[in-house]
């Protein structure tokens, strides 16, 4: 099955995005189509500011659009309760957690919260999916430690695997590798394109990491100028819609090493 | 598998441990009653002395059941304030629960010098203190739960909760200050907390409003755990984060405010016995935290009550004293020794 012929996860019809206070709202970017499938991984990338987080936040439904539509496996997020959403979308945010006290094993339990009964308790089935997301990335060796005692790079992946636990068709993460050192960069942007071929979900998240993104990401948006531009890695570069993310006088894009580079 | 096996010979250590204290709790006093006498009057069987049976009966046995109830009550309260407001010097009394009960209190002794001593002789019967504390407490509680359901953050509440409690202190100052010292002392008196004064009547009304209470908290044990992931995680997990704050505030209403109704404002357990909870059971999950602290805060109740009553003497000490002379203590030892702050 290609990707172009798979399912559609996720869909915006010209969605406004932005802040309203009062009567008056205050527009952040418009215009934005875009539709992610089933298996594929998505950078969101812009300057500070351009509203990647704002984007992120309307896309998963805890903050309402200005105008138009999101669309998540078909139904308008607006009309979709938590409690359902909450099998439709997982998070990785870069709020801190309140307690780091829970083990690793805690932490990836609670993404089953959406499927468990009243008291939270944990039936085989859920146990099966935290074992396998603690599987998928790799995280077996330190699955009793406790949060506090994590690296930012092992902490960035339990997040992960408690999104993954969550089975949810569509992951949306935000900038989750603010924090690392480019190793750790690179290897969360990799695990990321592997998790989207292996288990099929549609993969999304705002980075800075640009030329890690556009080596690793079946399709990018990027924010510029209160508009979106969504398209392939390649099909971006061929359209200069890269070369004037950011003022031109200090760094610029260099199509033949598809980077940006110090003047 | 999630350590929970561990945890659960630790709360089955704990409830035992609640049953022994709460045996010498009902031992320990003014008159010395054996253990096993105890154990027989509770069982129902003959006891050497009609007297030990009566005073174990109409006395002792209410007064440890209050001890009880108040020390498992604040403890919870002081655990879900705690969660709520990723606070760990939240407490059952953060909302203002015990000053506005103090107001209504305050009112009822000190306001006849200020409104005429008729009002007085109209409110003094048995049951005016508790009624005075619950309206003061319930007063405070409908403002709260007011302002919870019109803010977002969370943390406003927390702010407003200081508010209320310096705006009722002031009140009770001004009362104080034209009050006779008679009055005052009366005031100050119902301040320390007092569980020996309930007859078995109250302590039924105390423990329906408890069970209420507890049986809420059970029920969000599930979003509290989620909430610990922070407000945005767990509204991603299906947590109604208002619909959970409601539930929480409610809980800690019955809870702290019938509690402080019936024994008066008891400092320092809601705040405490979940650090102590989390010392020597380390862990954030709910589930386990829930009934750990609804067993520690019924013992350090009891400890402190059986302390308060100095065995073998006919004094006793204020509950409150006692609860923070034997409680601080103990918490900065545990803190000082693991040198490692589990929240």
């Amino acid at each position: 099955m290609s990707l172009e012929t798979s399912n559609i996860v996720l869909e915006t019809k010209d969605l406004g995005i932005g802040y309203r206070k009062g009567s008056t709202s205050q527009v952040v970017a418009n215009g934005i189509n875009l539709n992610i499938r089933e298996g594929e991984l998505i950078a969101v990338i812009g300057v500070n500011g351009a509203g990647k987080s704002t984007l992120l936040r309307t896309l998963s439904g805890i903050q309402p659009g200005l105008n138009g539509q999101v669309l998540i496996d078909n139904k308008q997020i607006t009309n979709t309760d938590p409690a359902e959403l909450s099998k439709n979308i997982s998070l990785v945010l870069t709020e801190q957690l309140i307690s780091k006290n829970l083990s690793v094993l805690e932490l990836v339990a609670l993404g089953r919260q959406p499927y468990t009964n009243w008291i939270g308790r944990l039936s085989r089935n859920d146990l099966k999916k935290v074992m396998h997301a603690i599987k998928l990335v790799d995280i077996e060796n330190i699955r009793n430690k406790k949060c506090h005692e994590l690296s930012d790079g092992q902490f960035q992946k339990v997040l992960i695997a408690r999104a993954l636990a969550q089975d949810t068709s569509l992951i949306i993460l935000d900038e989750p590798t603010t924090h690392l050192d480019l190793y750790h960069k690179a290897y969360v942007l990799k695990l990321l394109q592997q998790l989207s071929r292996e288990t099929k979900k549609a993969i999304i998240f705002a980075s800075h990491e640009i030329n890690l993104a556009l080596q690793l990401c079946d399709k990018m948006l990027i924010l510029k100028d209160k508009k979106a531009l969504f398209g392939k890695p390649e099909e971006l570069i061929k359209s200069n819609s890269l070369n004037d993310l950011f003022p031109g006088h200090l760094i610029q894009f260099d199509k033949e090493s598809s980077s940006f580079k110090i003047k | 598998m999630l350590n929970q096996r561990k945890y659960s010979i630790a709360l089955i250590l704990l409830f035992l441990a609640v049953i022994v204290t709460a045996l010498f709790n009902i031992s320990l006093g003014s008159v010395q009653i054996p253990v096993s006498e105890v154990t027989s009057a509770l069982l129902g069987f003959d006891v050497e002395k009609d007297t030990w049976k009566y005073i174990i009966l109409n006395y002792r046995l209410p007064k440890a059941i209050t001890a009880i109830v108040t020390g498992s009550g604040l403890a919870v309260s002081g655990l879900l304030m705690q969660t709520l407001f990723r606070n760990p010097l939240a407490g059952p009394y953060v909302l203002g629960l015990s000053s506005g009960a103090s107001l209504g209190v305050a009112i009822i002794l000190m306001g006849a010098s200020v409104f005429g001593a008729a009002f007085a002789s109209i409110l003094l019967s048995e049951w005016s203190l508790v009624i005075a504390s619950s309206l003061g407490s319930l007063l405070v509680m409908f403002a709260v739960i007011l302002a919870s359901v019109r803010l977002r953050d969370t943390m406003a509440i927390l702010i407003i909760g200081l508010m209320f409690a310096s705006l009722t202190a002031a009140i009770v100052s001004v009362l104080a200050y034209f009050s006779p010292a008679s009055q005052l002392q009366q005031y100050v008196f119902w301040s320390y907390g007092s569980l020996g004064n309930l007859s078995w009547e109250e302590v039924y009304i105390l423990a329906v409003f408890w069970l209420a209470g507890i049986l809420i908290s059970i029920a969000s044990i599930k979003n509290l755990n989620s909430l610990l992931l922070g407000e945005q995680y767990a509204r991603s997990l299906g947590t109604n984060i208002k619909r959970n704050r409601f539930m929480v505030i409610i809980a800690t209403s019955l809870l702290a405010g019938s509690i402080t109704a019936f024994a008066g404002p008891i400092a320092f357990v809601g705040l405490a016995v979940p650090h102590l909870v989390r010392q020597i059971i380390p862990s954030s999950n709910h589930i386990t935290l829930v009934p750990a602290v609804i067993f520690g805060g019924a013992i350090l109740m009891l400890i402190c009550d059986t302390i308060a009553q100095l065995p073998g003497s006919e004094y006793s000490l204020p509950i409150n004293a006692i609860t923070s002379l034997i409680g601080a203590p103990v918490v900065i030892w545990l803190l000082v020794r693991k040198r490692k702050f589990n929240f």
